[in-house]
């Protein structure tokens, strides 16, 4: 990218992509966005579940998972406005940021679809998220360590739970495999996004913050593989890579959902709740 | 001829006695046909009223405007859920099971609670419902804490707690948006005056009126009259209002120093018949919700048992 297109990026609010982006800026603020945005956007699409799910049982599940989420990114985005340092508390981070400064993967925007979508997208975040987390947990930056022991607790409950769903529901119904098999081949190329690294990731590696993302991409691989067999499901051969979430370049369905989810504190500037 | 009338003199007499003891009743014991049928009735209701009691707050979960508030009223909606499951694991020990309710419910059989066919149009609407509504459904669940029937009265001891949360949740909401700006002062307002008359009818037709109160009573399944446990909410709600400068929409409200009762007016009966009869505002679509909801969900639930019994014959393979 010429310097020139990066300063044209960034004046559109759009951070430059390569392998210095964002370290410019504020890496750890930037890496903290993304951890929590992931949780904040997934927490939604989960919680639009609450009172239409198939069974009462889960009905609360999934309510309890959005909660689970939502909690995670509170207390990310919290930490995220204290290391910017510019007053930004978790709501002014999570209420009066536009589209393009959300940092979250395009895999947890997606509209939540039916019960198939919900739960192999869930299966393949929470796969990717306990192995993050158990890495997370050894992070240099206590905080972030603390919230990262708090989450996998929780991980690793949610992956049980989404990882049996995927396995019931490929080896149900002739319906349901046939409804799990469509959801996979539609998200199968949107995990590839979990393990593209960049300039932020590189430079919380390499103070002992963050995690390296392209090291999980094998065990993530065997863990979900294993899971799929058992579900009797082909993973998907899609080579194409899924990029833009973390630059903040998203879906059409981001905006939507961003509309909803802030309008209350829009509308009312400076109101407390 | 009544239905207790049919029934074995001596252990109807021996269960009369037992009640007027203050002793309860459990699963296996003796009851008459009319209590545990009365029993069913008032728990599966209770049990759908929880559940369709996701749809109004549910409506604003995705549009909570703060990520604390949004994170207590997911919690509240997973309670609510919880309280739903609870009751009927309640009912099935009166030999009725969850399935043939929701049966019930979707045909339009079962009632649930009329106060959930009431629309939320403003955020102020979650923190009354939490004030008001929960207020009503907490002094009703105190007194059938005490019911003879013992599981019921186990899960609202249980149910009481949580509801207390909800409550104290929704006053905090009320209070926050009546010292706010203007528009969140209006916006709270108006959605007591929207939720009063509707909150006070929770308790019930009139004990004149009120066809099953007299046998639910006398059975210890209701230990205090509709007119009793109405007049003891507004006497709790009416200096909550006051603390925080908000008005309930009763020209006749007036205190009676001598009773010490905050006395209200007369109560609009039409409105309640009209929403019981299923012309509420939004009962349509509370039912169309649900029903979507269990149509939706067929195939989840087919997959699931098709799996288990997969599971069951891999496993007897396995053994054999």
């Amino acid at each position: 990218m010429t310097e020139a297109r990066a300063q044209a990026a960034t004046a559109a609010g759009v951070a430059p992509s390569g392998p210095t982006a964002g370290v410019a800026g504020n890496p750890l603020f930037e890496y903290l966005c993304r951890l929590g945005d992931d949780r904040l956007v997934l927490g939604h699409r989960l919680s639009e579940w609450a009172g239409h799910a198939p069974i009462l049982e889960e009905d609360i599940a999934l309510s309890n998972f959005a909660l689970d989420f939502v909690g995670q990114a509170a207390a990310l985005l919290k930490l995220a406005g204290e290391v910017e340092g510019k007053g930004r508390d978790e709501d002014a981070l999570a209420y009066h940021r536009d589209e393009n400064e959300f940092r979250n993967l395009l895999l947890v925007e997606l509209p939540k679809g039916d019960f198939a979508f919900t739960m192999v997208r869930q299966y393949l975040f929470d796969a990717f998220d306990v192995l993050a987390l158990e890495r997370l947990v050894k992070s240099k930056h206590e905080v972030l360590a603390g919230i990262a022991a708090k989450a996998l607790k929780e991980a690793k409950y949610h992956v049980r739970h989404s990882g049996e769903w995927v396995v019931r529901l490929g080896d149900g119904t002739e319906e349901s495999h046939r409804r799990t098999q469509a959801a996979l081949d539609e998200l199968w190329s949107y995990a590839s996004e979990f393990f593209l690294a960049d300039g932020v990731d590189t430079a919380m590696v390499a103070q002992g913050i963050g995690l390296d993302l392209p090291s999980l991409k094998a065990p993530w691989e065997i863990t979900v593989r294993e899971t799929l067999t058992r579900a009797t499901l082909t993973v998907p051969n899609d080579p194409r890579v899924v990029r833009g979430g973390r630059l903040g370049r998203h879906s059409e369905h981001l905006g939507h959902m961003l509309a909803e989810m802030q309008i209350l504190p829009r509308s009312h500037p400076g109101a407390q709740w | 001829m009544t239905v207790a009338a049919a029934e074995d003199p001596v252990k109807l007499a021996e269960f009369e006695a037992r009640l007027e003891r203050g002793e309860t009743i459990e699963p296996k014991d003796w009851m008459p046909e009319k209590y545990r049928k009365q029993l069913v009735r008032m728990m599966s209701q209770h049990a759908h009223s929880e559940v369709v009691g996701m749809l109004p707050e549910g409506n604003w979960i995705t549009r909570a405007p703060s990520l604390r508030r949004k994170m207590v009223l997911l919690a509240k909606v997973q309670d609510e859920g919880g309280h739903g499951l609870y009751i009927y694991c309640g009912t099935e020990t009166l030999g009725v099971g969850r399935e043939e309710l929701i049966e019930q419910l979707l045909t339009g059989k079962a009632k649930y609670s009329s106060i959930f066919n009431y629309p939320t149009l403003t955020w102020a609407d979650i923190g009354v419902i939490g004030w008001l509504v929960d207020g009503a459904a907490i002094v009703n669940q105190t007194m059938l804490a005490k019911t003879s029937y013992g599981p019921y009265a186990r899960a609202m001891i249980r149910i009481c707690k949580e509801e207390n949360f909800h409550k104290r949740q929704g006053y905090e909401i009320c209070t926050v948006m009546a010292k706010g700006t203007p528009a969140q002062r209006a916006m709270v307002q108006d959605a007591v005056n929207r939720w009063w008359w509707p909150s006070l009818m929770m308790f019930g037709p009139s004990d004149a009126t009120s066809p099953n109160s007299a046998e639910l009573m006398r059975w210890r399944v209701k230990r205090e009259t509709n007119d009793a446990l109405r007049q003891r909410f507004v006497n709790l709600t009416i200096p909550q209002a006051q603390a925080i400068g908000l008005s309930v929409p009763d020209p006749d409200l007036r205190y009676n120093a001598e009773t010490e009762n905050w006395e209200f007016g007369p109560i609009d009966w039409s409105e309640f018949q009209a929403v019981i009869a299923g012309n509420g505002p939004c009962n349509r679509e509370r039912m169309a919700a649900r029903r979507k909801a269990h149509a939706d969900g067929a195939w989840v639930r087919e997959a699931a048992e098709v799996h288990a019994e997969k599971q069951a014959a891999r496993a007897r393979e396995h053994a054999a």
